[in-house]
């Protein structure tokens, strides 16, 4: 490098000595990493011995690509300024617009007529099982967890549990129950169940709140985590009630006592309606309108508690409890009635869950399930409808949108499975969106009551000895 | 009796990994004050670097004494499950340092779940059978009939005992030990008085993986196979010990981890073993609701 040429470079040229060996330690590093967990795959061969298979490629490409990347961002960055993708500064605080929950529930209602008249009969359920069912679930469920977390201030890791219980109590109560005692009640075993399941989902909420909630924070994520675990297993080995891992079959949703078939000798829905398609589009499209229905009355709840006595001192609570019960609020009845809440709406998606599946196992009941949907509230904001709305159809839509990426197997080969980096992205991307915008997307929290003046008191008459 | 006393051995040698694993949380937690949700998987990512490493070892580069094949893998397991542990604080707690408090928390689920998940990519989802080791046993009589200890077992005992005391003599004696009790007291106090509160979080998170390393290598001899799930039960008991010791007590952690131990392997010789891991989590629960600051911890004086 001349001396005549120094001049003209550009001031990142400086740090290109500082740039190699910040690139060169995270090459270390990441070679640290991959070394044995990567570069070795453990397998079985013939004799069910465990042999060691070398992968050397992958690892040096990890770390050559580490190389190559930081080097680039070092460069990339001006000495002494802080380093940022100006992309990501993007601002998603849409507060002020009114329009937008609006739009979102036009959007909503019309969705599985606009999926019939785009994709067709066939391809229509994909769209509104798969996807609109699916994330409405989610929606539902992080609306739900959303008045225990958002607006109370409760971490709850275990809300997976409850709704277990609503899934269950639908499942049992339909299957064994309803057929034995009370027969001709059996078309009607959704309508029947599904208040019951909220009512003994916000039971268990109670009973299992009572004696935590005097616990702080993180305490509280860990005791709900377990109960969320005690109930999964109860869940796996009381076989007698359960039937264990082997799951139970349950009926199948009815139009209000009007069954979605096409064969059998009652009156079905086609029967009496008429419409024209296939049955399982019609029961789609009635599951598709049944959740939003549920999901709406999560929402509208909320709204209104909010307003309520209770919901102003769930949002008291959050922000100071010590102030809290030094104004005499009674935080344990307080807290007692976020909680339930919070539960009776998972019993509800449970029981839902359970009709729509048709089958349920405690697989569906895993920790995983709960760490989704406190994901979903935690990037919707804490407490904001439509951005837990939002986050929830970025991460379950995203997740679902995972699953049909097969034809990646043309490009990895067809030992490239997409669908085992699913978790692996979820995970990822909870850390990112914590470290990114710890706050989540729509990160205001308006408090639902604000004094409009502010006090008559200010320095100024302080000053004049007004104050 | 001689079934009580073996259950017992049973109960001490699960009870050390348990105590292994605790350490990590309660030292942890001590200082900034996070449940490490992903410790139960680095716990479970180090067992899989014990496999290799042994296999490696003992199978590729035919190392044929035992105790210097495994010496090795502990020495190198240590190592690279501290690496693993000192790269999760940086790139997903430090960050966060300062943001409101659940925020740590949950970025340790998303890294367990990336954990979990990352090892069943790369390793493939089927359960890994180690082959069998230190199988001998010495026969005790003891009572009417016999009682047998293991060369696992005794390995387990020895290790964890001499780690441990190694442990404590850094913590107690070094600069490194005092920083992090100053810290673990008052971290703005600490960083007046010059203590480098960065570093003895980084060190606390790579000693912690260490522990966790020796852990993952007994657990990989004791159950002779691992899979890409053994972090999280073993992680949640591993915590359960922690608070049932008194969280931030490191003598707790250790009690509480053999407790743990003894509490599971009872239940299971003498109740119901498909509800083991129920009573474990029960345990839990009841020690957070009736003694929240646990057998050894200071209680927690709440402040207004």
């Amino acid at each position: 490098m001349g001396a005549g040429s120094k001049g003209a470079l550009p001031p990142q040229a400086v740090s290109m000595r500082e740039a190699m060996k910040s690139a060169a330690a995270w090459a270390l590093v990441v070679l640290g990493l991959s070394f044995p967990i990567i570069a070795l795959r453990t397998v079985q061969d013939f004799s069910n011995r465990i042999v060691l298979e070398p992968r050397p490629w992958l690892v040096a490409g990890l770390v050559l690509a580490t190389f190559v990347g930081r080097l680039l961002w070092g460069l990339g960055k001006y000495p002494g300024q802080a380093s940022a993708l100006p992309f990501l500064r993007f601002d998603f605080s849409v507060t002020g617009g009114s329009w937008l929950p609006k739009a979102g529930l036009a959007a909503l209602i019309f969705f599985p007529i606009v999926a019939l008249a785009l994709a067709g009969q066939s391809g229509a359920i994909k769209w509104i099982d798969n996807f609109g069912v699916q994330i409405l679930i989610y929606v539902m469920l992080a609306w739900g967890l959303n008045i225990v977390v958002g607006l109370a201030g409760l971490l709850d890791l275990g809300y997976v549990a409850f709704y277990a219980v609503g899934a269950y109590t639908y499942a049992i109560l339909a299957t064994y129950v309803i057929p034995a005692t009370v027969p001709v009640l059996g078309p009607w075993a959704f309508w029947i169940c599904l208040p019951i399941a909220g009512m003994l989902a916000a039971l268990w909420g109670i009973i299992l709140g009572f004696p935590v909630l005097r616990l702080r924070g993180d305490y509280l994520a860990i005791v709900t985590l377990a109960f969320g675990e005690i109930i999964r297993l109860v869940l796996i080995n009381w076989v007698a009630l359960t039937n264990g891992n082997a799951g139970i079959q349950t009926p199948r949703i009815t139009f209000f006592g009007l069954p979605f078939t096409t064969r059998g000798t009652e009156t079905t829905f086609t029967d009496v309606f008429g419409l024209p398609g296939s049955p399982t589009v019609h029961r789609s499209i009635f599951l598709y309108y049944v959740i939003l229905g549920l999901a709406l009355l999560v929402a509208f709840v909320t709204l209104r508690m909010r307003r309520l006595p209770v919901g102003r001192a769930w949002e008291a609570l959050r922000e100071d409890e010590i102030a809290c019960r030094s104004l005499g609020v009674n935080t344990v009845n307080t807290k007692l009635t976020a909680f339930a809440m919070g539960a009776l709406f998972g019993g509800l998606a449970g029981a839902f869950f359970s009709a729509r599946q048709g089958f349920i196992n405690p697989r569906s009941f895993e920790f995983l399930e709960s760490a989704t949907i406190l994901a979903i509230v935690v990037l919707g904001g804490m407490g904001s409808l439509v951005g837990v709305a939002i986050a929830a159809i970025a991460i379950i839509g995203g997740i679902e949108l995972l699953r049909e990426l097969d034809w990646l197997k043309s490009i990895f080969g067809s030992d490239f499975d997409p669908g085992q980096y699913r978790m692996l992205i979820f995970g990822l991307a909870m850390v990112l969106m914590m470290v990114w915008r710890p706050r989540g997307l729509i990160a205001a929290r308006h408090p639902s009551i604000v004094l409009n003046e502010a006090p008559a008191i200010s320095d100024d008459h302080v000053r004049e000895g007004r104050g | 009796m001689e079934y009580f006393v073996q259950q017992l051995i049973n109960g001490l040698t699960l009870g050390s990994i348990y105590g292994l694993i605790a350490i990590g949380y309660t030292m942890v937690y001590g200082i900034i004050g996070m449940v490490n949700f992903a410790h139960g998987d680095v716990f479970m990512v180090s067992a899989f670097i014990a496999l290799i490493f042994y296999l490696l070892l003992s199978f590729v580069l035919g190392i044929g004494t035992l105790a210097l094949a495994l010496l090795l893998v502990l020495v190198l397991g240590m190592a690279l499950t501290a690496l693993w542990s000192w790269a999760i604080e940086r790139i997903a707690y430090r960050p966060l340092a300062g943001s409101f408090r659940l925020a740590p928390l949950i970025s340790a689920i998303g890294m367990s779940i990336f954990l979990s998940n990352f090892v069943q990519v790369v390793q493939g989802p089927r359960n890994k059978p180690v082959p069998p080791m230190l199988n001998e046993v010495i026969t005790l009589p003891i009572g009417e009939g016999d009682v047998t200890l293991s060369m696992k077992q005794i390995l387990i005992f020895v290790l964890t005992a001499v780690l441990l005391a190694a442990f404590w003599a850094v913590v107690q004696k070094t600069r490194l030990g005092r920083a992090q009790r100053a810290c673990e007291q008052d971290r703005k106090m600490a960083a007046l008085i010059g203590i480098d509160v960065n570093q003895t979080v980084s060190m606390t998170f790579v000693i912690g993986g260490a522990l966790a390393a020796v852990a993952g290598l007994m657990f990989m001899i004791y159950y002779g196979v691992v899979s890409f799930t053994d972090g999280f039960v073993p992680g949640i008991k591993g915590f359960t010990a922690a608070v049932l010791g008194g969280i931030g007590s490191l003598p707790g952690a250790v009690l509480g981890g053999i407790l743990i131990g003894l509490i599971e392997t009872l239940w299971s010789a003498y109740f119901s073993i498909d509800y083991k891991d129920v009573a474990a989590f029960s345990i839990l629960a009841i020690t957070l609701i009736f003694m929240p600051s646990g057998i050894l911890g200071r209680p927690d004086v709440e402040k207004v």
